[in-house]
């Protein structure tokens, strides 16, 4: 244990916190704008990872894969936030596609097709179209409870989206793990005063550094930044003195979206994208949060950095208890200053 | 309104087809019937917490893991509770449970709402933690497994006897949460899930009364793990899982939180789902998800709630009816 491990493990921790400060900041300032614990947060990292993938197969061009699926699961995070996380607005909308996808697990069902490749498309579309119809103005008939004011509906609802989106992921991209192979020219390391360092890991710290400072200056110097702070303060207040603070919510989830798809194509490339990968990012995306103080963009940096320190350090001291040195300080803070380090009141 | 000595008449004669009928079926049926039961104490012990106090937890799991890896560790390393000594480990699970709950209950009752979400979301993480790699205690990622179920007088290796005993610490576990729920004690919780400002003007020390509701909940968590350890024949950080913990909160909304035996029709729907349908078909995680999602939307009360909401919609049409009656009267 010399002064070379170390330095390499900082750098490597502190790059793990660049990519986290990826996924929790979209999660803090959901959380800050909307109250909403969104579980499907993981969920958003694998997507843009395997949207990726896609996009390097049949373009060839990991530099284009990056903006490809990060917008796109900021479209899905959009869809998903305007459609269901909010109960009114778009309620037709809403149970159309609900009943669609009722009726298509309906006339699987019937037709005794175990998967797509099996459909006998000319049985399965009239199937399908009478039972969404029928489903349709079933759910047309039952009126929704509100569950912006509910955070265990909310949770439970995320949880269903990352169900969701976990299936279809396995259906769309098979159970392999795949890697994200970057240019060759991030992949090399660089030698510092004798010490082998991982360019790609540099370039990690710097993306996250380039989008932090972008998010802080939207943040602070834009109206919509200050619209979006009037609302992490007191929404109320805010929609009193005219914010849209229906604009702000949808705008900061498909953000938070959008981060966390990016984390995923970066991560990728040393994470691997597999099957569970989007329940096992997602306690760490917590971390940060919880320690940084929700709806704060400094807590989040700071959070990222002490999980990605902690994290690091903890597997490489005492690998028995590496996890409990992670969550354990998270609950103490948790319980001594439920608002986090950073957090506002 | 249907009585109260009704409802407790219809799920004691529900619980009764269920001990005649499961044993006369298939291996596979009473597999799966023992796990929904020895999962569901875990449930109704989370409804406890979140039907009557109020308090939505994330990591009841955890309770589940302490129990389940206790019974495990003394199984495998010290051949312990395999005989009569099993029911010094059922003790020791609910007892192992309950302590956890008193440490972890200190930290977290001061939260509320989202943040009690939060905390014990922590918390349950901790426990998964020291699961998955504390590889010399736990087993690691792969777990436990325990080649035999105890043995005293009755062979519980003969699932149709595990059944029955499992099914006897249920239907224990449900009357001793009934009596909890509808005594003083329990009154005053959900008194604290209405108003808990109002109790603590009446005198309530509310604090305590959370407290000791989270560490019951705790005990019979304990209980479902060593039940639990012994079903599966394998414990490994999957019982501890963040995904563990919100699918016990699922089945109790699923099944109407704040009813006990809601957890339990929740617990059989959603092992039924799983178990059943991932024989069947490959996405059977679309109707999982698809369950939540409908559920959350459409049902937050629950399937034990559709007769209430059923009963306020005639009541809502017929009052319409009346009205325009009496306006047609009128003119």
């Amino acid at each position: 244990m010399n002064l070379n491990f170390w330095i390499i493990q900082t750098f490597n921790g502190i790059s793990y916190g660049a990519l986290l400060f990826l996924l929790g900041s979209g999660l803090s300032l959901i959380f800050g704008v909307m109250r909403i614990v969104n579980l499907s947060h993981g969920s958003y990292f694998m997507l843009g990872g395997y949207v990726a993938l896609t996009v390097i197969w049949t373009t060839g061009s990991w530099a284009l894969a990056i903006p490809a699926a990060a917008l796109t699961i900021a479209v899905v995070g959009l869809v998903m936030e305007r459609l269901f996380l909010r109960s009114d607005g778009f309620e037709s909308v809403r149970n159309a596609l609900i009943a669609i996808g009722i009726a298509v697990l309906i006339s699987l069902a019937i037709g005794g097709w175990r998967t797509f490749a099996e459909v006998n498309w000319m049985q399965f579309i009239p199937v399908a179209a009478v039972a969404a119809i029928a489903v349709f103005f079933l759910l047309g008939r039952i009126s929704v409870i509100a569950i912006e004011a509910d955070p265990l509906r909310q949770v439970l609802l995320t949880v269903g989206f990352a169900f969701l989106f976990q299936q279809a992921a396995l259906d769309i991209w098979t159970g392999n793990n795949f890697d994200i192979n970057p240019p060759p020219a991030l992949t090399q390391s660089i030698v510092i005063g004798g010490v082998y360092l991982p360019l790609y890991r540099a370039f990690m710290i710097a993306v996250a550094l380039v989008i932090g400072l972008m998010l802080w200056l939207v943040m602070e110097k834009t109206r919509m930044g200050a619209a979006v702070r009037a609302t992490v303060d007191d929404a109320q207040m805010a929609r009193g003195v005219g914010v849209d603070t229906s604009r702000v919510s949808m705008f900061i989830f498909a953000l938070g979206a959008f981060l966390a798809a990016l984390g995923g194509v970066i991560g990728g490339a040393f994470l691997g994208i597999y099957p569970g990968l989007d329940f096992e990012i997602l306690p760490l995306a917590f971390a940060v949060v919880i320690i940084g103080g929700m709806g704060s963009l400094g807590g989040a940096a700071i959070g990222a950095l002490i999980v990605g320190l902690a994290d690091n350090f903890g597997k490489a001291l005492f690998p028995e208890i590496s996890y409990f040195t992670l969550y354990a300080p998270m609950a103490l803070i948790l319980a001594v200053k439920p608002t986090g380090l950073f957090g506002r009141e | 309104m249907v009585s109260q000595t009704t409802k407790i008449m219809i799920v004691v004669a529900a619980l009764a087809a269920l001990a005649i009928i499961v044993p006369n079926t298939n291996s596979f049926v009473i597999l799966l019937a023992t796990r929904a039961l020895a999962f569901a104490i875990l449930v109704m012990s989370l409804d406890i917490l979140l039907g009557y106090t109020g308090l939505a937890s994330l990591g009841q799991a955890a309770y589940l893991g302490v129990g389940a890896y206790m019974t495990a560790i003394l199984a495998t390393k010290y051949q312990f509770g395999l005989g009569y000594d099993f029911w010094l480990v059922v003790v020791f699970g609910i007892l192992g449970g309950a302590a956890l709950a008193a440490v972890f209950g200190l930290l977290a009752i001061r939260a509320s709402g989202t943040y009690f979400l939060m905390i014990t979301l922590a918390l349950g993480q901790c426990v998964w933690g020291l699961a998955y790699r504390w590889n010399s205690l736990t087993g690691g990622d792969n777990g436990i497994n325990l080649r035999q179920r105890p043995k005293f007088g009755i062979d519980l290796a003969n699932e149709v006897t595990f059944f029955y005993l499992v099914f006897a610490f249920f239907a224990v576990s449900l009357l001793a949460m009934y009596v909890l729920v509808r005594s003083p004690f329990g009154r005053s919780l959900t008194g604290i899930r209405e108003q808990e400002l109002r109790m603590k003007i009446l005198g309530y020390n509310t604090w305590l009364h959370k407290y000791i509701a989270f560490i019951i909940a705790g005990g019979f968590g304990g209980l479902s793990g060593v039940l639990w350890a012994h079903t599966a024949g394998i414990v490994s950080p999957e019982n501890v899982v963040l995904t563990t913990s919100v699918d016990a909160l699922l089945m109790a909304v699923l099944g109407g939180a704040g009813t006990l035996v809601g957890g339990v029709i929740g617990s059989f729907i959603v092992f039924g789902l799983r178990e059943y349908l991932s024989t069947l078909v490959p996405w059977w995680q679309y109707v999982l998800g698809g369950v939540y999602v409908l559920t959350i939307l459409y049902l937050p009360s629950g399937l034990m709630g559709i007769p209430e909401r059923i009963r306020q919609r005639r009541l809502a049409s017929s009052n319409k009816a009346a009205d325009s009656k009496k306006l047609a009267a009128a003119s």
